[in-house]
């Protein structure tokens, strides 16, 4: 049974365990076809294990692979538990990670490190489903940390350009602060309820209110604070833009469609902690909605294709952390489950685009432009036509047009602001607007127009082996939608996470749905007007420098990275320098030096005594016996 | 019959020897110093032995010249061989241990 329950785990261990030990005799295709196939068994057996327990009785299966840790009053056994939550957070995982998989095999083609790739793909699906696998806090945890560390190897995949790997540094870095909050949260949760298990901690939460009213703030402020650095939300948002410094599918994978939502998932998990204090829910809602907000207006005005959708991840982030804060974890959920497919597709699509830029360069070696500056680009509409289609799906459902996937689980999102807080639904509308736009002008500047430079004029199509996996995205993000279609009691999901999340829907508002669809459309057909004629040139200037100082803001990023830089990482490095050179290079160094120095003087002087004279010697041998004498002379009286 | 006049011409003598020990440059110069020192001995065993009326002290004597005698012998050939490559007895000359 524990075979059955941990082998979605288990397949990609092999794929790496073969890929370690057979990499260098394997061809490319091989190591390719193997991480894939890996990755496509255990979407298999996560299907058969989500039917299984569809089927269950209770709706979970459990196994135990054994104890942990076990001290004091303190159990933790490498324990997993599958239900609902998790079993929809591993078809996701599997599902879309298969495909990328899938995709990678064309975009990493001829890269050296190619094998290296695969591994750590790999290896981050297994460690993903550690963390939604798990049936305590701890397990999680690991999972956390490893795909932490993921991120970490696949975003400096290319280490050989510096900045790639201080990007790298800085994901990991943001995450770790997000990670200390986290652990204390860990700690405050044993503390109060006896253990990490899920099960027991939520049982003990939901049977002493008494108790857990004082600390229940604490412990999911902690938390949230670990999932800001998780899932990007403000303050610790800013490794995310950064992050696009690994190869695409890194991008797309762990970067839109999973390790971005762990932080969603663990919030989901505790929804039970979190129902207990209010205040950090509200908290919660408005940090998403300022973040959706901030990344929103910070996407207007980015060049670079991907960081436009880094932002909107962002973004997008933000509104599932405000679902979430506002009690309706079902939409957040289904946002997530949505945003997944079309986030990815449009990550997918703008590598296929970067790869079509970039073979014109590559095949008359040319002087390079930037592939991924959209000054660059225009009307590779007719050049790469399967792009082309999947990314207006994906930029569609994006924006929230119906039917597309989008539509409906950001409608549900708006539907539980307008009843909870008329805070956040303004700044999620706002945040919406926002997001059709900046789609738009993304769609126009990219495929629209005519080419601006050779590059664009020379673009190709991608090959089989990346256009498949985006049509496959793309039928997705269209049917997502329809996985939770409003019906009297609730949709599919809501039945699919009721043992977990017991929660009421919400409601189909007809009149809701048709602002924001009029919202996104209006936007969308307003930006892609502007955007349509208004790059004549790379140095074309953008029409939102129209206003002014707003747009050096928002290119800028609102400057928060020199705002940490020069509260947070300035004082630190002199902290830091302090203790390097005045204690450790002055004070530690200075005593172990000094006291070599000290002997090594001492032996300079002391050797003046050996002048090589016979006579010196023997005058000190006669004053050493006439003290020798005396003493024992003296002595005897 | 007391001895305290021996005694003292001995320490006298053992001053002596040592002094030229340590004031002279020339090898034989110290040998003939440390010849002296060990005959400024003898003179205190013999002065002694007379005092306390033993044999033991003036059995002594005889070991203490033998040894004197080995240890030039040795002393000689050594300053021999020195002399042949140094071309000089005196002993400042030989300062190459130095620290």
């Amino acid at each position: 049974m524990e075979l059955f329950v941990l082998s979605p785990i288990l397949f990609p261990l092999l794929g790496i365990l073969i890929n370690v030990t057979q990499g260098k005799k394997l061809s490319e295709r091989a190591v390719g076809i193997i991480g894939t196939t890996m990755a496509g068994l255990s979407f298999f057996m996560s299907l058969l294990i989500f039917f299984t327990v569809e089927r269950q009785p209770d709706h979970q299966l459990m196994a135990t692979l054994g104890p942990w840790i076990q001290i004091g009053t303190l159990n933790v056994p490498w324990g997993f538990q599958i239900d609902g939550l998790s079993g929809l957070w591993m078809l996701i995982i599997t599902g879309v990670g298969t495909l990328i998989h899938l995709f990678s095999i064309g975009y990493m083609h001829g890269d050296e490190r190619f094998t290296r790739f695969f591994i750590y793909l790999n290896l981050f699906v297994a460690s993903m489903l550690i963390l939604v696998m798990g049936n305590n806090f701890l397990v999680m945890f690991v999972g956390w940390e490893l795909v932490g560390l993921c991120s970490y190897l696949l975003i400096g995949f290319w280490y050989k350009n510096i900045k790639n790997t201080e990007a790298a540094r800085k994901a990991f870095v943001a995450n770790r602060v997000g990670d200390v909050a986290f652990v204390i949260g860990l700690m405050l949760i044993f503390v109060t309820t006896g253990s990490l298990t899920f099960e027991t901690v939520f049982k003990f939460a939901e049977e002493n209110p008494a108790v857990m009213a004082g600390v229940a703030g604490a412990i999911t402020l902690c938390l949230f604070l670990g999932a800001t650095g998780k899932s990007a939300q403000l303050p610790l948002y800013v490794w995310l833009p950064d992050a696009m410094a690994g190869p695409t599918p890194v991008s797309a994978l762990i970067h839109a469609a999973t390790m971005v939502t762990a932080g969603l998932y663990m919030m989901a998990r505790s929804h039970v902690l979190f129902e207990l204090a209010p205040a950090t829910q509200t908290f919660v809602a408005i940090v998403g909605a300022l973040t959706a907000l901030l990344a929103g207006l910070t996407a207007l005005t980015q060049n670079d294709i991907k960081k436009v959708l880094a932002y909107s991840t962002v973004s997008q982030l933000g509104f599932m952390v405000a679902a979430a804060g506002l009690g309706a974890y079902i939409p957040s959920v289904f946002h997530v489950f949505t945003h997944a497919f079309f986030k990815a597709l449009l990550f997918l699509a703008a590598g296929s685009v970067i790869h079509g830029m970039e073979h014109h360069a590559h095949a008359t070696h040319a002087h390079r432009t930037d592939p991924q500056d959209m000054r660059n680009m225009g009307g590779l509409r007719s050049k790469m036509p399967i792009t082309f289609w999947t990314f207006v799906i994906g930029a569609l459902a994006l924006a929230g047009i119906p039917p597309l996937a989008g539509f409906w689980s950001k409608d549900e999102i708006m539907v539980a602001a307008g009843q909870g807080n008329i805070l956040v639904f303004i700044l999620l509308t706002l945040s919406a607007g926002l997001t059709a736009f900046y789609t738009g002008r993304q769609l126009a500047m990219v495929f629209y127009g005519r080419p601006r430079t050779a590059d664009a004029e020379h673009a190709v199509e991608s090959s089989a082996s990346m256009t498949v996996p985006l049509i496959a995205l793309a039928a997705f993000a269209v049917i997502a939608g329809f996985f939770n279609f409003p019906a009297a009691g609730g949709g599919g999901l809501h039945h699919l996470l009721e043992s977990v999340i017991p929660e009421e829907a919400l409601g189909f508002n007809v009149i809701l749905a048709l602002f924001f669809t009029a919202l996104a459309a209006g936007m969308l057909w307003l930006s892609f007007t502007i955007y349509k004629t208004a790059y004549e040139k790379p140095e074309s200037p953008d029409p939102l420098q129209r206003l002014g100082g707003f747009y050096q803001l928002s290119l800028e990023k609102f400057r928060v990275d020199e705002l940490y830089r020069a509260v947070f990482i300035k004082p630190f490095y002199a902290f830091s320098s302090l203790f390097a050179q005045v204690f450790d290079l002055g004070g530690i160094d200075g005593v172990v030096n000094g006291v070599g120095t000290v002997i090594k003087r001492a032996g300079s002087s002391l050797r003046t005594i050996q002048t090589g004279f016979v006579r010196s010697y023997g005058l000190m041998m006669l004053v050493g016996v006439v003290v020798i004498v005396a003493y024992f002379v003296m002595n005897s009286r | 019959m007391e001895a305290t006049a021996f005694v003292v011409l001995s320490a006298i003598l053992f001053t002596i020897g040592v002094l030229g020990v340590l004031i002279r440059k020339n090898a034989i110069l110290i040998f003939m110093s440390v010849e002296l020192m060990l005959n400024s001995a003898n003179l205190a065993f013999v002065a002694f032995a007379h005092r306390w009326g033993q044999l033991d002290g003036q059995l002594f004597v005889f070991f203490v010249m033998t040894v004197a005698a080995a240890e030039v012998a040795v002393g000689l050939a050594l300053i021999v061989t020195i002399f042949r490559t140094k071309h000089s007895t005196d002993v400042d000359d030989l300062s190459q241990l130095k620290g």
